[in-house]
């Protein structure tokens, strides 16, 4: 038991956390923007999948891999554009259709990913994101390493928290985005555009969870396999109800389950006793079930979340 | 607004017609792809509609091995489609069909090794399976009306639970001890499904599935159960003032969902693999959500719209072997078919809205 309590407590441990989290965060953080303007995106599982090939893709033509990231986070926006098309445009179920945009991009993900690199035993690669030191900071003994010793997306993960919170409690356009999902009649009376907004958020947030998906294949992973989201994208859309729809709570929510998972993989990776490895991959998904009954949904939800708006229906 | 459950004011014609529609513009669109990948396009789908369903000699000279092939893949999706189709009616989200079928399946691969007479191991196989898939359905049904938890998330997440679930058994306690590999030991012989034509795998369960359609229709639109879930899926306010317990209801069909998508699960260990494996199903539960949706959430159409998906999956897989095109086109094409099929049925929503509207 010591010697997994030593696993726990080292530098790596705590670095690692901040690394699974960052993903989980920008998932959320996506997913959380599009939620706040009335809009549930259950595509996302699909666009993060179908964002981290095309970007791994570019990236592993290219040479260059913040063009994976670009392309990444415009793959997520164009999928996210077309569930804004189905649910804001016309109107239709979120969420039948989110289930649509993720077995469709699932889809596409597959048969592009098959059809560029044939069948092979050896999978490619790319050169993946070299963590950055930050002068000075990476220093200081034991946060050094922990916080100041990342990839350069995670720091821009870190500051997109307060940015996004800002931009959604302090600036006209996301005065605009809350009203969209709490109170569309009023926004519409106010004058705003409640269908421009909600696709503005729906693309933005979708970009996010492209780069989330960028994330994994090219930072996290250097690799693109199919099971590289495996349930992150559901995880996110939990993440969001566990951070009751705000940007703080919602990275925090992402940390606490990047621990989590975390944990999991070090005792894993400990072997300890008899328990199979499947008690510790199941364990993020319990954790969420139980985490999501303990922050019961209504609790904070965008009041016109689900619900579709047309300007001449009263 | 536009309802998932079009009411019937439509023509009846819609019903055929719409899920058509989806399904031609759904074909256009993945041509493209066929182009891309470089292939010939009216080849590649000459090629599935051969493989699903036979070629025109084998046909002529009474050998329609393709067609039973195809109705063997598409029981597990009747059932999957006949759970989501069953729920969504009473507007329980239930995205967790594919984990309910693998509950099912574990339970009817335990009850299956137990030694017994041939017709009680399948009883027994079924009712376990049924339970199984119904017990894993209750639980975001009873987060849903307890906790107020998201149903389609929570159902989703335990998806993955019952996975590794799976996974752990069938690489722990349940290892077959004569192989090593991780799957289960097989069932008895005497509880292997029979099979109806000779030189096919057209067995029992396949029957007991294209039975379930019209089954789950007459509970659903001539029993009181079918009137309370349709009620409460339509309008559970009124539903409420009707006197009818909705809570009750949204666990009750959760439970006629689940079990018909652990009856799916049954039906592959003991009709198809005799065992049970990780990979028992590619997503048969997921493939259940396109088939409801392209069955307008009618028992019925479910069966028509399962072996369509069936056949585009096993088509995608020969068509993929002839022309080099990824069989993951299949994937795409039940993804496309649900987005065309959500589409098309807007234009039930305008009817139904300018009908309504009294003007």
């Amino acid at each position: 038991m010591n010697a997994v309590l030593e696993q726990l407590l080292q530098v790596g441990f705590f670095a690692a956390i901040i690394r699974i989290a960052t993903p989980l965060a920008l998932a959320t953080l996506g997913e959380m923007i599009s939620e706040r303007s009335g809009v549930l995106n259950l595509g996302i599982e699909g666009i993060m999948l179908l964002s981290a090939m095309t970007g791994f893709t570019a990236a592993y033509y290219s040479g260059n891999l913040w063009l994976g990231v670009l392309a990444a986070a415009a793959t997520g926006a164009a999928m996210a554009a077309l569930h804004a098309l189905f649910t804001v445009g016309l109107g239709l179920s979120q969420h039948v259709c989110g289930i649509g945009i993720t077995l469709f991009c699932t889809g596409l993900a597959f048969f592009f990913f098959r059809l560029i690199f044939v069948d092979s035993s050896r999978p490619p690669t790319v050169e993946s994101f070299a963590a950055v030191s930050l002068p000075l900071l990476s220093a200081i003994p034991i946060l050094g390493p922990v916080l100041f010793n990342q990839f350069t997306l995670t720091y821009l993960t870190v500051i997109a928290v307060p940015v996004i919170a800002v931009v959604l409690y302090r600036t006209p356009w996301g005065l605009n985005l809350r009203m969209a999902g709490e109170n569309p009649r009023a926004a519409d009376a106010a004058g705003v555009s409640v269908m421009a907004t909600r696709f503005q958020a729906v693309i933005l947030g979708g970009a996010l969870m492209g780069v989330a998906g960028a994330f994994l294949t090219m930072a996290q992973f250097n690799t693109f396999t199919f099971g590289v989201i495996s349930g992150r994208g559901w995880i996110a859309i939990a993440l969001v109800v566990f951070g009751r729809w705000d940007p703080w709570r919602c990275a925090g929510a992402a940390l606490l389950f990047a621990f989590v998972d975390a944990v999991q993989l070090r005792l894993q990776a400990a072997g300890i006793g008899h328990i199979p490895y499947e008690a510790f991959l199941v364990l993020p998904f319990v954790f969420t079930i139980a985490a999501m009954a303990v922050m019961s949904r209504n609790a904070a939800a965008p009041p016109a979340l689900l619900k579709p708006f047309r300007k001449e229906e009263r | 607004m536009i309802r998932l459950e079009a009411r019937s004011s439509t023509p009846a014609w819609f019903n055929l017609a719409l899920p058509l529609a989806a399904i031609l513009a759904t074909l256009i669109l993945c041509s493209g792809l066929i182009a891309i990948a470089g292939a010939s396009i009216f080849e590649s789908y000459g090629i599935m509609l051969q493989a699903a369903f036979g070629d025109l000699q084998a046909l002529r000279e009474g050998d329609f091995y393709a067609i039973t092939e195809t109705l063997v893949r598409a029981a597990p999706m009747i059932f999957t489609g006949l759970a989501v189709a069953v729920a969504f009616r009473a507007k329980f989200w239930n995205i967790g069909a594919e984990g309910q079928l693998l509950a099912g399946a574990i339970a009817g691969g335990v009850v299956g090794t137990i030694p017994m007479p041939g017709a009680l191991a399948m009883l027994a196989m079924a009712a376990a399976g049924g339970i199984a898939g119904g017990a894993v359905a209750l639980v975001p049904a009873w987060l849903r009306v307890r906790l107020k938890v998201d149903d389609v998330v929570s159902s989703l997440l335990l998806n993955s639970v019952v996975y590794y679930g799976l996974m752990a058994l069938i690489e722990g306690p349940w290892k077959d001890p004569l192989s090593g590999y991780p799957i289960s030991p097989p069932i008895q012989d005497s509880a292997n499904f029979p099979v109806f034509l000779e030189g096919t795998r057209l067995h029992l369960g396949v029957i007991v599935a294209l039975l379930a359609a019209p089954i789950v229709w007459f509970v659903i639109a001539r029993t009181v159960l079918g009137f309370s879930i349709r009620v409460t899926g339509e309008n559970p306010e009124a539903a409420r003032y009707a006197g009818i317990r909705v809570e009750r209801v949204l666990l009750s069909t959760a439970l006629l969902s689940g079990a018909l998508a652990g009856l799916a699960g049954v039906g592959e260990v003991g009709g198809v693999h005799y065992q049970v494996m990780s990979e028992i199903s590619p997503g048969f539960g997921y493939s259940g959500i396109v088939i409801a949706m392209l069955a307008r959430l009618n028992p019925l159409g479910v069966v028509p719209a399962a072996i369509f998906l069936s056949a585009v999956m096993t088509g995608s897989a020969a068509m993929s072997r002839a022309t080099g095109v990824p069989t993951f086109l299949g994937d795409v094409i039940q993804g496309t078919a649900l987005l065309m099929m959500l589409v098309a049925l807007l234009f039930t929503g305008y009817r139904l809205r300018f009908s309504g509207a009294g003007r």
